[in-house]
């Protein structure tokens, strides 16, 4: 263990649950205390879970582009309810289509997440972020 | 002959049961007036009385109460986020008997200190954050409590990291401090035993002393619980049986007041499609609710306002006028019995109305979300719908003539999206059985299961 807690699940009405499970095992595995929502999660469902669990991250998942709709104004509510500086993180099919990652990126960023991580990104690449983000050694 | 005898200790009256173990069967039945105003030891003697007139002289070989005299068990809760542990507080202070009277979240400010301290609880449950979570609210929160006025007891069930600290905070205060288990050890995972166990031995060591029932004392041989408690461990004993005897299985109970309704289930509830997903707090096998605001006579206003007017007027057929000058005179005056025709078609649907009610609010919801695969359910709470058991027991309804109609008609839920019982079969505690066989439960078990099938084990 770490000392690092993060929550985890799949935003809205997505139901893709493989995926979730993988990152579940594998943040797990990196050390990390993972508070995993599973999926059809909301965003109070987050915030609640990272407010009782003081959780250093927030880490979201979307595979069924409506991920845009479901991120918005996650930030903000986060701030609303004293998680200002929380870590935000988003990752998978998050947009309809295929867009050109740097806007997409941009506009999520704009959003308020910390980092956004495109289709086909591997677990490893997650928990690197993770780390240098959390300054764990 | 081996009698033992139980003793219910209500805000109204003492009930008295004796059992014969040997038989085994009920030998009689007393009630009388609580005297919880002198000491509860002169209803006692008075019951004990009226129990030999109809049985003789018997020498118990144990003594057994419960008690919700002199107001029962009032608590207070306290955790962190409202639907997380504020609620798991709550569940598990209504899981150990208790009546809680206010439930806070988040940190507890100096109007929230001064409204504890107007309230009085027996007993403040102070909970928040999960093991490894956050402690800085809780332990505000104890800080603060450190600070009322009163000797009331804190026991303590949050963030196991925290729980140190907050016990020291609370050291040098006028409050003694129990310690249990996290109520919310993990996200959603509800532990409400350990933390029962703690309020019930508070009940017992502190509590009771202070309710005038301590010169009882004397008379008893202990297991002194809240008269809840006491149902719930019945109410368990008949789903679950043991390793003697089968038990019923999932069952509802309702225990409709004049002031407030109590709903008990003892069921998973888990969600019964594969396109459902149960959505947060995972709530406990044994779940009891109180609603403080539906109820026959004084919280007949209550139910009114839940029900609605529209649904008074389809049952009564009467005037919007006239139900609501009916629905005051019963708030009003909460000892009335019906007395007109308009009166008993008014009891009729207030008693349908408020079992609805109070039954849609403790049991689970649906709610459906179109997705990409197609619709699913998301399900928060439990899911009664299954479950074929219902037991009625208090007073205001087992003596009601149409109680027929009143269950078919609380139990006729046309939102698919409440999940009640539907089409359960129900069963009468005409004798006060399941609070004495809840306590008697505790010393002799097979006994207790026994009567306990008996009087619920068939159809009616």
């Amino acid at each position: 263990m770490n000392g690092k807690t993060i929550v985890l699940g799949v935003i809205g009405a997505d139901v893709h649950a493989v995926g979730n499970q993988i990152l579940n095992y594998a943040f797990t595995d990196a050390g990390f205390n993972v508070v995993n929502l599973g999926v059809m999660v909301s965003q109070e469902e987050f915030i609640e879970a990272a407010i009782e669990s003081a959780a250093d991250a927030i880490v979201v998942s979307s595979l069924y582009g409506h991920g845009e709709l479901d991120c918005q104004g996650l930030r903000d509510k986060c701030d609303e309810a004293g998680l200002g500086g929380i870590l935000l993180y988003v990752g998978g099919n998050i947009v309809v289509g295929k867009q050109p990652f740097e806007e997409v990126e941009a506009r999520f960023k704009n959003m308020g997440f910390d980092r956004v991580f495109g289709p086909g990104t591997t677990p490893e690449a997650g928990i690197e972020a993770l780390k240098e983000d959390l300054r764990v050694i | 002959m081996r009698p033992v005898l139980l003793i219910d200790f209500g805000s109204t009256y003492t009930k008295l049961t004796a059992v014969d173990l040997d038989a085994p069967r009920v030998i009689a039945h007393a009630q009388t007036r609580t005297t919880a105003d002198i000491d509860l030891s002169a209803g006692l003697s008075k019951g004990l009385e009226v129990l030999e007139a109809q049985a003789g002289s018997l020498q118990y070989e144990a003594r057994l109460a419960c008690s919700s005299a002199a107001g029962g068990l009032n608590m207070v809760a306290s955790g962190l986020v409202p639907g997380l542990t504020a609620k798991a507080a709550k569940l598990a202070a209504f899981g150990a008997g208790a009546k809680v009277i206010k439930t806070f979240s988040f940190q507890l400010t100096e109007e929230d200190a001064q409204e504890i301290a107007r309230i009085k609880p027996d007993i403040l449950l102070l909970t928040g954050g999960t093991d490894g979570g956050n402690s800085e609210v809780i332990l505000h929160n104890a800080r603060r409590v450190a600070g009322i006025p009163g000797t009331f007891p804190v026991v303590l069930a949050g963030n196991r990291q925290a729980q140190g600290a907050c016990a020291n905070a609370l050291a040098g205060s006028s409050h003694p401090v129990f310690q249990a288990d996290n109520v919310m050890p993990e996200m959603n995972r509800l532990v409400t035993e350990p933390v029962q166990r703690v309020i019930r031995q508070v009940f017992l060591e502190r509590i009771i002393g202070a309710k005038g029932l301590s010169k009882t004392k004397a008379l008893l041989d202990g297991i002194m619980m809240p008269t809840p408690s006491a149902v719930l461990d019945g109410l368990t004993l008949l789903s679950r049986g043991n390793r003697a005897k089968p038990g019923v299985g999932d069952l509802v109970a309702v225990d409709l007041g004049g002031a407030t309704t109590d709903i008990y289930s003892i069921a998973d509830g888990f969600p019964a499609g594969a396109n459902t997903v149960l959505r947060g707090l995972t709530e406990p096998r044994v779940k009891r609710t109180v609603e403080g605001d539906i109820g026959m006579r004084f919280s007949a206003r209550g139910v009114l306002e839940a029900a609605g007017m529209d649904a008074f007027i389809r049952l009564t057929g009467l005037s919007e006028d006239r139900i609501t000058q009916i629905i005051e005179g019963f708030a009003m005056n909460p000892s009335a019995l019906p007395e007109t025709p308009d009166q008993e078609q008014m009891d009729f649907a207030l008693a349908a109305l408020a079992i609805r009610t109070a039954l849609a609010r403790h049991a689970g919801s649906l709610e459906m979300v179109y997705t990409p695969v197609g619709p699913m359910y998301q399900q928060t709470g439990k899911d009664l719908r299954e479950v074929k058991h219902l037991i009625i027991t208090g007073g205001a309804l087992i003596y009601n003539k149409r109680l027929d109609e009143v269950i078919d008609l609380a139990l006729a839920c046309d939102d698919p999206l409440i999940l009640t019982p539907r089409e359960a079969s129900f069963r009468c505690d005409r004798g006060y059985i399941l609070s004495a066989m809840g306590l008697l439960s505790k010393y002799d078990e097979d006994t207790a299961l026994e009567l306990l099938l008996g009087a619920f084990g068939k159809e009616e």
